[in-house]
């Protein structure tokens, strides 16, 4: 464990203290330069294994943890729901077990249900990291969007940021509010009412009425992907009318300050949380957010597995 | 065979008694109450500085047999309701196969006689199989023993199914229970929607769901003149809802859970399994107003929905484990803070833990009039302790109160004048 996090877990961004954030966000400036090396690998993991589990779809955090794991020379196992025991019923809790009786040191998790790393944390000795919690947090995101703004803006105090889309189905949204809110932003959200969480203002951040008000000279604008799934549950009538009633265009991202960026976690879905005329606009820095994630999952294992 | 219980307080509220007294009982019967009562022949019971009060009893519990043995037993459950201090218990028909004919009713009363621990009072089924479609034979369950009629863990959905089940019970003079939920407001819920909901993403279910359907069935009442029992009030709507509707002269009673005026949302906070529970624990807000229903009658009793699950059911995510926690060996002890706090009175929460019960029901005991059943529950007001759900007679330790400090217990638990559990030890009767 290093100096400055000592935590043996990365659940959550709730757990973690403003200075804990920091550090880990100082490491990670630190790891970013082995990515642009041309080899591309340090020895600081070797001799560690490392597990990521995914129990939902993922490419992006899933690849951008293995290459993390990679890059520090740690020994990676993916495992996924559809390869795993889980489709031959094995409990969560036996297979927190076995996997443990194979001395793995970092355990990276995905589960569709809130509390899952947490319970994990409980049964077994390997660090758990949370990559994606059901609709409760997802700290490698929030902590890889602040290294973005960091780069972009020079801090995170005092800026005023607007999430704008699905809140209350969001583990980004909360991961991300309850960081920038400990480091000093302001956080405003929007979208359609039946997309904000009841009581969200317990988040730290300030519910807007409409999507305008949201962006109203703000530095940073986080857009949140449209779960096509959330059509069944008669939270909006249907793409189109979201796209034209809550998308964010040219014309929207005009009330933020000039030299705004845009963000979004990915995976986009052109044409409706986006409008794919803003897709080039240098504000845009989607593709540095991915690039980020690798540094700030390698500052994490280094500092949970180091 | 006379049993005679020396000075202790004896609570009645049936009689509007509250005194240091003695209490003989012979065969089986409350035989005498007086200030000082001999009886050589007697076994004796020093009960100085005790309670001595009609038998608790529950009228909710889930003992899971037959067909979760595996959660709880009659036998089990039985022990544990002796040792919580209850002399009867009355449980819901949710079983393996549901009770929903005379064979169940009789196979629980028959296991209930061998265990020989406290009364069991069997629930039946509104419908068969709980699927809310056809009547449950409702007059033949009567005969078998039922005292009332549930399909408890789900909602009656269909009003109209609802209205004729409570027009037909009523000729046989059976309460129907309600589990009152809108299951379209309450959806993938899994705890109260609130402040906590939001901070640990994870489904909620609206105060509304529960009160929704409170208002239905109170409306429901109205129109038949039956008698609809409000299973475990959880929020603050629904005592208000309950409380006009007893004005109006509307028949229904209501019952609480412990868990209901002790415990709120935060609970669940670190994904505590054993906090999970139908209806979700709610707020502070909602607390205040369960304890003022209790005050002021609008919630006639105190029941525990006493609801085991294997250990390892509640081992996993919250949003995986089962619903439920028991509450028989608690019950007494957390509902003592109400007294504590200044809430009820000592006779008022005897009253809600026994007298009502069987007054509304119509079960034996629930009274010291002489000639009453002798089941009678003394209990150490003083006793200190650690709630450990290690030492917990039910098979089950789902219990979000382990580890609490509480203070009273149940010492000694009479059923029909035999002692069958004195100090942590279970004595069945012979029969």
């Amino acid at each position: 464990m290093a100096e400055g996090f000592n935590k043996s877990h990365l659940l959550g961004i709730e757990e973690l203290s403003a200075a804990e954030i920091k550090f880990i966000l100082k490491t990670a400036e630190a790891m970013k330069e082995i990515s642009f090396r041309e080899i591309k690998k340090v020895p600081t993991l070797r001799g560690k294994t490392i597990i990521t589990f995914f129990y939902e779809p993922s490419t992006r955090t899933r690849t951008s943890f293995e290459i993390a794991a990679k890059r520090l020379s740690a020994d990676t196992i993916n495992i996924s729901a559809s390869t795993s025991s889980l489709v031959k019923g094995e409990s969560l809790l036996d297979t927190a077990k076995n996997l443990q009786a194979m001395q793995p040191d970092v355990l990276i998790i995905r589960h569709p249900h809130a509390g899952a790393p947490h319970f994990l944390a409980k049964h077994i000795e390997a660090a758990v990291i949370n990559a994606g919690d059901g609709m409760h947090e997802h700290p490698t995101q929030a902590l890889l969007d602040a290294l973005s703004i960091i780069e972009k803006k020079g801090g995170i105090e005092g800026l005023e940021i607007a999430i704008i889309g699905d809140i209350a189905h969001s583990r980004v949204a909360r991961s991300d509010i309850l960081l920038f809110t400990k480091l000093g932003a302001n956080v405003r959200i929007a979208g359609p009412l039946t997309l904000i969480p009841p009581y969200a203002e317990v988040l730290g951040s300030k519910v807007c009425e409409c999507i305008e008000e949201a962006l109203e000279g703000v530095d940073v604008v986080i857009a949140l992907r449209v779960q096509r799934e959330r059509l069944k549950q008669v939270l909006f009538p249907d793409l189109r009318e979201y796209a034209i009633m809550f998308g964010l265009n040219r014309k929207r991202l005009s009330l933020t300050k000039k030299d705004a960026i845009l963000m979004h976690p990915g995976p986009v879905n052109w044409g409706v949380e986006l409008d794919p005329e803003i897709m080039n606009m240098d504000r845009t820095i989607i593709l540095d957010q991915v690039t980020n994630g690798v540094a700030v999952r390698m500052a994490v294992l280094a500092l949970v597995a180091g | 065979m006379k049993l005679l219980i020396k000075s202790g307080r004896v609570i009645d509220p049936s009689q509007n008694l509250d005194a240091i007294l003695d209490v003989l009982i012979e065969d089986g019967v409350i035989k005498d109450i007086q200030g000082n009562i001999e009886a050589a022949d007697a076994q004796k019971i020093d009960a100085q500085g005790k309670i001595v009060c009609p038998g608790l009893i529950d009228v909710h519990v889930h003992l899971r047999e037959p067909g979760f043995e595996y959660k709880e037993t009659i036998e089990t459950g039985l022990r544990a309701a002796v040792a919580g201090g209850f002399t009867a218990v009355c449980c819901m028909a949710n079983t393996n196969p549901v009770n929903d004919n005379q064979e169940v009713t009789r196979y629980l009363l028959k296991r209930a006689e061998e265990v020989g621990l406290a009364r069991l009072y069997p629930i039946g089924a509104v419908s068969k199989g709980l699927k809310g479609e056809e009547l449950a034979p409702i007059g033949e369950l009567k005969e078998a023993g039922v005292v009332a009629l549930s399909d408890d863990g789900q909602p009656i959905y269909d009003s109209g199914f609802l209205r004729r089940a409570l027009e037909y019970a009523k000729y046989f003079g059976l309460p129907i229970i309600s589990h009152a939920e809108d299951k379209k407001m309450a959806r993938d819920g899994v705890m109260n929607e609130g402040r906590m909901s939001t901070l640990l993403g994870l489904p909620g279910i609206p105060a509304v769901a529960e009160e929704i359907m409170v208002f239905r069935d109170i409306k429901i009442a109205a129109l038949t003149g039956g008698h609809i029992h409000i299973a475990h009030v959880s929020t603050a709507g629904s005592v208000e809802l309950i409380r006009e509707a007893k004005k109006k002269g509307i028949r229904i009673t209501a019952e609480t859970c412990p868990h209901y005026f002790s415990l709120t949302e935060e609970a669940v906070r670190d994904f505590n399994t054993n906090a999970k529970v139908s209806p979700p624990l709610r707020t502070d807000a909602d607390i205040q107003a369960i304890k003022q229903g209790l005050k002021d009658g609008t919630i006639d009793l105190i029941a525990t929905d006493h609801a085991p699950h294997h250990p390892l059911e509640k081992e996993t995510t919250f949003e995986d484990a089962p619903s439920g926690l028991i509450g028989l060996e608690t019950s007494l002890p957390i509902s003592l803070k109400l007294v504590e706090e200044g809430v009820l009175t000592w006779p008022e929460l005897i009253d809600k833990m026994s007298c009502k019960p069987a007054q509304i029901f119509g079960l034996k005991g629930g009274s010291l009039k002489p000639g009453t059943v002798a089941d009678v529950t003394i209990i150490d007001p003083e006793l200190t302790y650690q709630i450990d759900a290690n030492s917990f007679f039910s098979k089950a330790r789902n219990c979000p109160f382990n580890g609490w400090k509480v203070k009273g217990r149940a010492v000694i638990t009479i059923l029909g004048g035999e002692i069958v559990y004195q100090h942590g030890e279970i004595k069945p009767r012979t029969i």
